[in-house]
């Protein structure tokens, strides 16, 4: 089977590579690109492991093929850290409030709440948990994980501490 | 949970991807989000020779109006029909629905061309379509025609869509300004389809029913449209003894699988149940 050149941004870095037309986009992001942070979980749609964020949405990319990615742009657990290494406020939320346990979701976790908290920069409880609904936890019954996400948008909703982290 | 082989092809416009569905065949499908046909071919239960990816085609997205009707473009995605102002106004039972249809991420992908097209039903829309009388405006090698929604399910994942055609938009009637409507979903889960669930749209004048539509989620092999139990409730104030007939009547056609959702016998139970919440917060949501 004859292979496509797909051209892509990830992290902000135009990336190429030849995929079949089958190949997953996760496995893209896996094996071709050695961005392994992202997870494949059930691989079934459901559980959201393998969340990365395309053109401004939440996507599963277990169902999606990377061809289907042309042009796109996405960001990867990769890109979620300031480029100068400094944590991300989700992901110092996530270590302060205990919001993962074995973390296989964890990625999934935080660049989907990235996207929720750009969508609600201050959402309730409730929306937080509707938001996240489409990942799946195993080990914390979620309690903390939501934890995290409020300890990152009351990190980022105050101004002194955005300069800070600036 | 890797799919067959597969030629991709990613028209820009609807002429082109009708003419690429025509020249490859039967085995080559539309693929719209996804979130259907992906999961169905990394099972290898679907194995399609070509995809024709509708998602560069820029004609099929998007809400529009024609006259009192509301046009909706059949990529545009289950996400897009959530965040469109025009549609909360006019139709808010689309908003109420495709809010308890699966999960953020899916909804970002799956459209509402693909949820009405595909013939599952354990969809949502579709019955919703029933409900408010829509119309799919299809494409296909014979030129273009509309279909009613109430037309179009002749079976599980069998429609009136021929070889070769193509879903392009979903046309709406839009209901008279103070209708009311609700969309009660009976799930065991985020993402989970429905146990049961109901769509009601009604309009009310001097505190009785002026007409109503029913439409019931996931309790038969098609989606059902109610027209016993609408016509039993019409000209009625919803009383008690009224609404107690018309949902055994909405019962009574119901004939949902035995599967892990529950046994038959309890989810047309529930399909009587989430009618009878539809039709009470309807009620009050009307304002005539």
């Amino acid at each position: 089977m004859a292979k496509t050149h797909v051209t892509m941004t990830v992290n902000g870095q135009t990336v190429e590579g030849l995929v079949e037309s089958r190949t997953l986009l996760v496995h893209f992001l896996r094996e071709t690109l050695s961005l392994t942070g992202t997870h494949i979980g059930c691989e079934t749609s459901h559980c959201g492991a393998c969340t990365v964020d395309l053109d401004g949405q939440s996507v599963k990319s277990c169902t999606m093929f990377a061809v289907q990615a042309e042009g796109a742009n996405l960001l990867t657990i990769e890109g979620i850290a300031h480029p100068d290494g400094t944590l991300h406020a989700l992901q110092e939320g996530f270590r302060e409030m205990h919001g993962l346990q074995c973390g296989f979701c964890t990625p999934g976790m935080i660049v989907r709440a990235y996207r929720l908290l750009q969508e609600n920069p201050n959402p309730t409880e409730a929306e937080i948990r509707m938001g996240i609904s489409g990942n799946i936890c195993r080990c914390t019954g979620y309690q903390n994980i939501v934890a995290a996400i409020q300890f990152a948008a009351a990190r980022l909703n105050a101004p002194a501490l955005q300069e800070q982290a600036a | 949970m890797i799919p067959g082989t597969f030629a991709y092809h990613r028209p820009a416009s609807v002429a082109e991807a009708v003419a690429l569905l025509a020249s490859l065949g039967e085995d080559a499908r539309p693929l719209a989000g996804g979130h259907s046909l992906i999961p169905m071919m990394k099972l290898r239960l679907a194995a399609p020779s070509a995809l024709v990816d509708l998602g560069a085609i820029a004609e099929l997205r998007g809400v529009r109006r024609e006259g009192a009707d509301v046009v909706i473009g059949a990529t545009t995605t289950t996400a897009g029909l959530i965040a469109s102002a025009e549609l909360a106004a006019a139709l808010p039972i689309l908003r109420e629905t495709a809010l308890v249809i699966a999960d953020p991420q899916v909804r970002a992908r799956g459209t509402i061309g693909g949820n009405v097209a595909n013939g599952d039903p354990g969809n949502d829309l579709p019955a919703l379509m029933q409900c408010l009388g829509a119309f799919y405006r299809v494409v296909g090698p014979a030129g273009s025609r509309e279909i009613a929604a109430r037309d179009f399910y002749q079976g599980a994942y069998f429609t009136a869509l021929q070889a070769g055609e193509v879903v392009t938009a979903i046309r709406i009637p839009v209901p008279p300004v103070g209708h009311g409507w609700a969309y009660e979903k009976l799930k065991r889960k985020i993402g989970d389809y429905a146990t049961a669930a109901a769509a009601v749209v009604l309009v009310l004048a001097g505190g009785r029913v002026a007409s109503v539509a029913i439409g019931l989620t996931n309790v038969g092999d098609t989606p059902l449209v109610a027209d016993a139990a609408a016509k039993i409730l019409t000209g009625s104030t919803l009383d008690a003894a009224t609404v107690d007939r018309a949902v055994a009547a909405a019962e009574a056609i119901t004939a949902p699988a035995s599967d892990g959702r529950g046994p038959a016998a309890y989810r047309t139970k529930m399909a009587g149940v989430m009618l009878r919440r539809a039709l009470a917060r309807a009620a009050t949501r009307a304002t005539h």
